[in-house]
């Protein structure tokens, strides 16, 4: 394995590893807050129980997110110093606002996790409040540096140089919005549903159980709200894309030719040699009207791009049918589920109904991952956006594939031992819980 | 701007010595105490470590985003020690909070703990090297020189070695007299304090040997200590303070604060002695170049953006951070 290639494949994953937990980081604290809102509220001690099982699986959650954020803090410059040197100075700025914004939420974290017995209840909730806003926010502010390398301003690039440089208008880059909103949207769709999907699982051994109803119900509503939400931010994004980077476009709709009306394909290999999909469908027109909203504008193909410019087309078309794949299914679950809150409740506790939403759980966060291969493999082969080659931003160490085997080896390890403590978590709570005791 | 910035960052540096170390001063800290201070150790960190590491990420970013250059060539000639330091806060903060969150306790919370104490270990030393290897002057930028002269020789020598076991003393310290505070009755305090004394001991022997080892590789570090009022200043303050928290710490008296303030401004004057004599360089680099805070910083339209997230961000973070050793920490 090159250096190169160990250097982009160790990013992949602890980027790929960390978005997990930086979701769940986001939406968990926002579902906690809800739930003990309603406890207040009621007073009906299930969401009380909700909201303290939940922040125990939050608390490992949120420390995995802490330290794998610090690895990548760190591998920005041990894997990509050529980009830090000169990246550094125009994307400080959301990065230190992130770390602020992290900063509040570890510190309103403590109080939340610790703080049961020492405060008031409703400066608890509130504290509970703040980790949400600032984790959210947190996640916000990354993504706005990741929109700049997707979509470069604030600088001019003179003989290998940045100069005036401008950081404010390179935070509020043209993709700042587009992909704030899509990665906030897709951290409570994922994380929802997943926590739906645990506990509809929990659910069909006992389906009189109170705690896993209410727990569903309140992870359900919120991933619901934000599943159908994000079609709309999709095509937002993808009208965006369209503007700023017409390669990644084309790649991820393989589309390698230049046309005039464009098809949508929708599934497919695409085939690099021969510069056509095989066995896909093709959907005359619609390609040009999700781009540019007009059934017959032109959209560009990939032989507008010189070779060496070109991002790899496999990958990122495959990964973009599996990303909008999935999100089309669990929008439709999500109709489905507000149309039976609202006129056939009996269908919520079917056995198939809690089959199927148990068999969503991975799913948002699979489109997650796709998602990020998208937007990370579609940039390539530039790690700014038509001004550095990744190629040019890689440590001159050599050697990188080991610190990529240590890397790997050890993300490994942690996600076994997550899922076996989760495991664990998940059989004690009808122990710990009176409200989950089965009747 | 610039100077604001600095003084930030030597800031975080402090506060992160300080609290950080006192986290993982923890893990050495429960290694002499056994299973017995497993109990008061996670209770006495686990609400705040989180907060603590954060001021770690805060110098980091203030490094990358007003010091750009800095960062990269750091981050290149020292990969092998930064990523050492990075497994070991990968698997300390993974392994406390497993062992703390785990529902049963079992036999597993054994390998939580062995990780958890060798982590602690090789942070704070890999960091004390890192630090080591950035004013010993070994480092370069020529390729040419091969893999060992370039990427391993800069931080693979006594010097640093030395630096890395003062850290862990250090750190040790630290935390020990941090937890004689967090101790539920008079035996468990007398333990305590017989280690914050042993760790003093050895923190003040490995200081010793640190400025013994830097002669032996030529770099004069004593020498340079010693050429300004300053730092000779601060280098007294913290000795004179060795015997006055020695005698608190063998008085049965309840002082705890005193004691932690006490220790707070003794790290705080070496570090400021050693900032005096180190400013402005940040790196030292062999034949000369040398990095410092002048010929690295970022464009001021950066400072400026840089200067005002961190004031908004401190405006937040430090009545937080009060608040939440308030809630946790006041003596109870």
């Amino acid at each position: 394995m090159d250096d190169l290639m160990a250097a982009r494949l160790q990013m992949a994953l602890s980027l790929g590893f960390h978005i997990v937990f930086a979701c769940i980081g986001m939406t968990m604290p926002v579902l906690m807050a809800f739930s003990e809102w309603r406890w207040l509220r009621t007073g009906r001690q299930v969401y009380l129980d909700i909201t303290k099982a939940w922040s125990k699986g939050v608390a490992i959650f949120f420390a995995v997110g802490a330290v794998s954020g610090t690895v990548l803090s760190f591998e920005l410059g041990l894997l990509w110093p050529e980009f830090m040197r000169h990246a550094g100075s125009i994307i400080g700025m959301p990065f230190s606002w992130e770390g602020t914004a992290f900063f509040v939420e570890a510190i309103a974290l403590g109080v939340f996790l610790y703080g049961w017995n020492r405060l008031n209840k409703w400066v608890h909730w509130a504290s509970g409040i703040v980790v949400g806003i600032s984790g959210v926010l947190s996640g916000i502010f990354v993504v706005a540096a990741n929109s700049w390398m997707n979509s470069p301003a604030g600088f001019d690039w003179v003989d290998g140089k940045a100069v005036n440089i401008d950081p404010v208008k390179a935070m509020f880059n043209d993709a700042w919005l587009s992909q704030a909103i899509h990665m906030t949207l897709a951290a409570f769709v994922a994380t929802g549903f997943a926590v739906a999907g645990v506990h509809a699982f929990l659910l069909l051994k006992n389906r009189k159980n109170i705690f896993h109803q209410q727990a569903l119900k309140i992870a359900l509503l919120f991933a619901a709200v934000a599943a159908l939400l994000q079609p709309i931010s999709g095509d937002y994004s993808a009208k965006d894309v369209a503007k700023r980077q017409p390669a990644k476009l084309a790649a991820l709709e393989a589309l390698y030719k230049t046309s005039k009306p464009a098809a949508l394909v929708i599934g497919g290999i695409p085939n690099d040699k021969e510069e056509r999909v095989d066995y896909a469908i093709h959907i005359p027109g619609f390609l040009s009207f999700l781009a540019h909203g007009d059934f017959k504008a032109e959209v560009k193909g990939l032989d507008q791009f010189p070779k060496e410019d070109r991002p790899p087309v496999l990958i990122t078309h495959i990964a973009f049918q599996i990303m909008v794949g999935a999100g089309f299914l669990l929008a439709a679950c999500s109709i489905l589920y507000l149309l039976f809150s609202w006129r056939w409740r009996q269908v919520l506790l079917k056995k198939w109904w809690l089959y199927f939403i148990a068999s969503t759980t991975p799913l948002g966060f699979i489109a997650v991952e796709a998602g990020w291969t998208v937007t990370e493999v579609g940039r390539q082969p530039w790690i700014i956006y038509g001004v550095m080659r990744t190629k040019d931003a890689v440590s001159s160490m050599p050697g990188l594939q080991y610190s990529f085997y240590v890397i790997t080896t050890v993300y490994i390890l942690l996600s076994l031992v997550i899922f076996w403590l989760m495991r664990r978590q998940i059989k004690t709570i009808e122990q710990f819980y009176p409200s989950a005791k089965t009747v | 701007m610039l100077t604001l910035i600095i003084l930030i960052l030597g800031a975080s540096f402090i506060l992160y010595t300080i609290l950080g170390g006192a986290d993982f001063g923890a893990g050495i800290v429960e290694t002499l105490a056994g299973e017995k201070g497993e109990r008061t150790i996670s209770k006495a960190i686990a609400p705040v470590w989180e907060a603590n590491h954060v001021w770690l990420i805060l110098a980091v970013v203030i490094l990358f985003t007003g010091f750009p250059s800095v960062y990269a060539s750091l981050s290149l000639v020292l990969h092998i020690p930064l990523m050492m330091v990075l497994l070991g806060i990968i698997f300390r903060g993974t392994a406390f909070t497993f062992r703390h969150y785990d529902v049963i306790n079992d036999n597993t919370h054994k390998y939580y703990t062995f990780l958890f104490k060798i982590s602690s270990f090789i942070t704070p030393f890999f960091l004390g090297v890192t630090l080591g290897a950035m004013i010993l002057g070994r480092i370069t930028f020529d390729q040419s020189v091969g893999f060992y002269e370039m990427f391993v020789l800069p931080w693979l020598n006594l010097f640093c070695f030395m630096m890395g076991v003062f850290a862990i003393a250090l750190f040790g310290y630290i935390s020990a007299v941090f937890l004689v505070g967090e101790t539920k009755n008079d035996r468990e305090r007398r333990r305590y304090a017989m280690f914050s004394r042993q760790l003093m001991i050895f923190t003040m022997l490995f200081g010793l040997l640190v400025f013994a080892a830097a002669e032996l590789q030529n770099h004069h570090l004593l020498n340079e200590f010693l050429q300004s009022p300053i730092s000779i200043i601060m280098l007294l303050l913290s000795t004179i303070l060795c015997p006055v928290i020695w005698y608190f710490l063998n008085r049965k008296t309840n002082k705890t604060l005193y004691l932690r303030i006490a220790v707070g401004i003794q790290v705080t004057s070496i570090l400021i002695g050693w900032f005096y004599i180190q400013y402005p360089v940040l790196i030292m680099v062999k034949g000369g170049d040398h990095f410092t805070f002048f010929n690295t910083q970022a464009p001021e339209a950066t400072l400026q953006q840089l200067v005002i997230a961190l004031i908004v961000g401190l405006v937040l973070i430090v009545p937080g951070f009060i608040y939440l050793f308030k809630v946790f920490k006041v003596e109870r």
